[in-house]
């Protein structure tokens, strides 16, 4: 078998079986019993050689509709975001996408002093002290996030506001269920967090309390008031932040989170059907001992020069196994490397800029939209996300908005059965005025 | 001497410099006073980097050159699988209709990515030998979780509540105990024989009702393949237990033995292992997890199925465990790992794993002589040496793998697993020609010389290295974890 990713010559295999002392490769499989020995091939699709399969794929990948050549308005946890093409360029270094885990600090000095600025970043963002190196997304970061309230508080209820990302609210409970924790849901008044609500369900059973900033309806939580009500049963606050929206936001960590996560995927990461994304993780100095993940902590070598290794391992599971609190171990390191070179190249005054076009561009379009008559609903403070009735059936608008080049927002109905033919509509900063005035055409002219 | 001989980016960081270029601000704004309350307009920005492009790029350039990956030299870590990770992989993974499309799509209108990931589901059907795959778990130790949570609902449902250890053999890896705790169960340790196998004697004395699973790697850490799998098959389901494969060393046994035909009930793959993902420092992978019949009720939601010629996500799964990550998985390792596949077939991913093995037999054997073989056996795709021989020389296996840093190795997985006495567990994988093995024997063995007649040599090494050894213990016990000016 000659294969261009197999260097090994009829010759050498001569030779090699040869020093190992038998006449066959079949030898070396002696040891697996002859009833469960696989016979044959696989029945599976035949190799192709490069061409044929880059034509096959490429033309697979054109049955799909991308956001290159439609103009999104879909949001609801992925966006639509300009990444400055040096990211590209960073995360094809070979030698970042081809290493492993930076066990051997004398050969990975350069991940990890590139998860060291990530982790700095981050805590910037958010206002917090420590940032982990990753975590896979942002749903199971929060969910990690409420099983570390969970142990620290040694409670088991888990408050969670109802305008938190529907997928990352199941995310919870299925992890809650592994630890027979106890999740129960806040909920929204007006598209926000109902604070009486809050205020009646808290008791000192509450671990913790899980609020979305902005939330799923793209409005930003009163945090401030959030907080005395959980710090005053002593329960942990966890925030679950777009790190973009914090740009122009007043950070989480400013306003008394105790766990801030999210995902990082606005910076620099592709939509890519929904993942590889990046979850961000992210406490206060007093849980550093409890973080899940790696962590890359600066030391000195022999000869007094900086360096950095992974650090306080012993909370992680090759060390701790059975008593670990998470079982984390791959993460998503190269991602965490995106993010990092999209909040460098966009850096202080980049990053606030483009949170605040967020702003002003989906300002823009929930006023034009309202203009045409549609109405919008749950409106007040918000990033880069609202909520409008649509004046038809919600996949009678989509369909029309895609014949028209645009993708339309997200199906409300889906997730909040009272919001049937709700449209979630996002506007990033990547979406022109006049996508945008075609997009309040379409809709005004639905409602006529 | 300079003691930071590569600036931090904040270091490089110089007010008025930008590395961005954002669209234009084409629509009329107003002042951000009347769209937000006073209280959540951010006052101080946030101290990120101030810097040109070329001065973006000039530092991550440098930062790469700090960093080994397989496209720098031999890798031969143990249990991680540092194959070549093919080119193609990352231009199809970067196709516009795979990289720009959003979950929340039409279904109507990502069909070719649907395509995709149904089909891979196929494949990996196939291959493990198993009726039904998820693409969903990030990463392997996720799947674990998935896989453990979706025996313990199986077991819930049958009202076997009791069912609440997990065994787990001595040289597992971590991942597998830390798993059962996250998944709410317990874990029980099964210990190894002398042959470096689970001791069958031991595990009928901790099988029983109370046996949720056996978590199992075959072949095992060691490299061995657990030739009694049928009998431990046979024990754990007489008590009503499941089993459980750990996916991690199926580069050992693609074609060769599947799974589902060992009498496994649930599987997970490292799709970043055998089938190339890359490793990306860290991350994303991918952790599939594949199942009997009578747990495909219990997958996380959503699946993927064909329905006539359309396919769709199945969320009506009402015996589900639920969602265990956001949307689909990590459809972009999956696209790579697709990709990886459709370039082997079936004779390509035959002859995988005969290379590897024989690759790990060949080294296993030049190396013998020269340091200390714990079980000798033909192995499968790895093997375990001990450093013991060493040690008693005063050369610990830490030193012998900063040693190889000289020779521009990534040493082996080193001090694992944990029933091995200085453990160097070594893999060498099917991409690595026959040269390359001979300079790394040959290193290997000049280094067992040194051991005996310079072990300072070996004991201060790394000496080529922009670092020497760094002083763990101080960013333990002090940690600064982020940079502050």
């Amino acid at each position: 078998m000659k294969h261009r990713y197999l260097p090994m010559t009829e010759q050498d295999k001569q030779e090699m079986l040869g020093a190992i002392g038998v006449s066959s490769a079949e030898e070396l499989f002696n040891d697996i019993p002859e009833s469960v020995r696989f016979q044959g091939e696989y029945d599976i699709k035949a190799a192709k050689s490069e061409p044929a399969l880059m034509k096959e794929l490429s033309r697979l990948a054109a049955k799909n509709a991308d956001l290159k050549n439609y103009a999104s308005f879909l949001g609801a946890g992925v966006y639509d975001h300009y990444a400055p093409v040096i990211v590209d360029h960073v995360l094809s270094r070979s030698e970042f996408y081809t290493a492993y885990t930076p066990y051997q600090p004398e050969i990975s000095q350069g991940e990890l002093q590139a998860i060291f600025e990530y982790q700095t970043m981050i805590c910037e963002l958010t206002g917090m002290d420590v940032a982990n190196s990753s975590m896979y997304d942002g749903g199971t970061a929060l969910a990690e996030a409420a099983m570390l309230a969970s142990g620290q508080t040694r409670r088991k209820k888990i408050l969670i506001s109802g305008t938190v990302h529907p997928e990352s609210r199941e995310v919870v409970k299925t992890y809650a269920k592994g630890q027979r924790v106890e999740v129960i849901e806040i909920p929204h008044k007006d598209g926000v967090t109902d604070l009486a609500a809050l205020r009646e369900l808290a008791n000192d059973d509450i671990a913790g309390v899980i609020v979305q900033y902005p939330n799923f309806f793209g409005r930003i939580e009163p945090l401030k008031e959030m907080e005395e009500i959980i710090h005053g049963i002593k329960s942990m606050f966890i925030v679950s932040s777009n790190p973009l929206a914090l740009g122009a936001l007043t950070s989480p960590g400013a306003l008394g989170a105790d766990i801030v996560t999210g995902d990082a995927q606005p910076f620099g990461i592709p939509a890519a059907f929904g993942g590889p994304h990046c979850g961000y993780f992210a406490v206060t100095n007093k849980l550093v001992r409890k973080v899940p993940g790696r962590l890359v902590g600066q030391t000195v070598d022999e000869n007094g020069k900086r360096g950095f290794v992974l650090t306080l391992q012993a909370r992680e599971q090759h060390i701790r196994r059975d008593k670990a609190t998470s079982n984390i171990c791959s993460n998503q390191a190269l991602n965490a490397l995106a993010a990092s070179v999209a909040m460098t190249a966009l850096g202080k005054k980049g990053v606030k800029e483009m949170a605040v076009q967020n702003i002003q561009k989906a300002h823009y379009a929930k006023k034009a939209i309202m203009a045409k008559g549609v109405e919008v609903i749950f409106d007040g403070p918000s990033f880069n996300e609202f909520v409008i009735k649509l004046p038809a059936p919600f996949s009678e608008v989509n369909k029309n908005l895609f014949e028209k080049g645009m993708i339309g927002g997200f199906d409300l109905g889906t997730v909040y059965p009272e919001l049937k033919d709700h449209m979630l509509v996002a506007v990033t900063e990547l979406r022109t005025k006049e996508e945008i005035d075609a997009l309040a055409q379409e809709l005004g002219d639905q409602h006529e | 001497m300079n003691n930071q001989d590569q600036s931090l980016i904040f270091e490089i960081s110089t007010s008025g410099r930008i590395g961005y270029s954002l669209p234009e601000m084409d629509v009329a704004t107003i002042p951000l006073e009347e769209i937000l309350p006073a209280d959540y307009i951010r006052e101080e920005e946030a101290k990120l980097p101030e810097v040109s492009e070329l001065d973006i790029m000039r530092h991550y350039t440098a930062l790469s050159k700090r960093n080994h990956g397989v496209d720098s030299g031999f890798y031969p870590l143990g249990s991680c699988t540092m194959k070549y990770n093919p080119k193609i992989n990352e231009n199809v993974a970067r196709f516009n209709g795979f990289a720009h499309i959003h979950p929340y799509q039409d279904p109507a209108t990502v069909q070719g990515a649907l395509g995709l990931l149904f089909d891979l589901q196929e494949h990996l059907t196939e291959i493990t030998g198993m009726d039904q795959v998820t693409l969903q778990p990030a990463a392997g130790a996720h799947g674990e979780w998935t896989g453990l949570m979706m025996i313990r609902a199986f077991h819930e449902a049958n009202g076997d509540t009791e069912r609440t250890k997990v065994i787990v053999p001595d040289s597992a890896h971590g991942t597998n105990p830390a798993s059962a705790t996250v998944a709410g169960l317990e874990t029980i340790t099964v210990k190894s024989d002398e042959n470096g196998l689970v001791d069958l004697e031991d595990l009928k004395r901790v099988v029983g009702p109370d046996t949720a699973a056996l978590m199992l790697t075959n072949p095992n850490t060691l490299g061995l393949f657990e030739e009694n799998i049928l009998e431990m098959a046979q024990l754990v389901h007489d008590a009503g237990g499941k089993l459980y494969y750990d996916g991690a060393n199926l580069n050992a046994v693609l074609s060769k033995a599947r799974p589902g035909d060992m009498g496994f009930d649930v599987v997970h793959l490292n799709l970043h292992k055998t089938f190339t993902g890359p490793h990306g420092g860290g991350g994303p992978g991918s952790g599939p997890v594949g199942v009997k019949s009578d747990l495909i009720p219990y997958l996380p939601k959503p699946l993927i199925v064909k329905q006539g010629e359309q396919f769709v996500l199945d969320y009506d799964r009402p015996q589900s465990i639920g969602r265990v990550k956001p949307y689909y998985g990590n459809f972009g390792i999956n696209v790579r790992a697709y990709t990886y596949i459709r370039s082997m077939g079936p004779d390509g991913l035959k002859a995988v794993t005969e290379n590897a093995v024989i690759n790990a037999n060949y080294m296993m054997r030049k190396l013998e002589p020269y340091f200390d073989l714990p079980y000798n056996r033909h192995c499968k795709h790895e093997f375990v040496l001990s450093g013991r021989r060493q040690k008693k020389l005063g050369v610990r296996t830490l030193d012998i793998a900063k040693r190889l840093l000289d020779f521009g190795y990534h040493p082996p997985t080193i001090y694992f697993p944990l029933n091995v006495e200085e453990g160097m567990m070594i893999e060498p994988t099917e991409t690595e020609s026959k040269e390359t093995l001979d300079a790394f024997i040959d290193a290997m063995i000049q280094i067992a010389k040194e051991a005996e007649e310079t072990p300072e040599v070996v004991q201060e090494a790394p000496h080529t290295t922009v670092i020497k050894r760094l002083d763990e213990t101080l960013a333990a016990r002090k940690p600064i974890l982020r940079y502050q000016a």
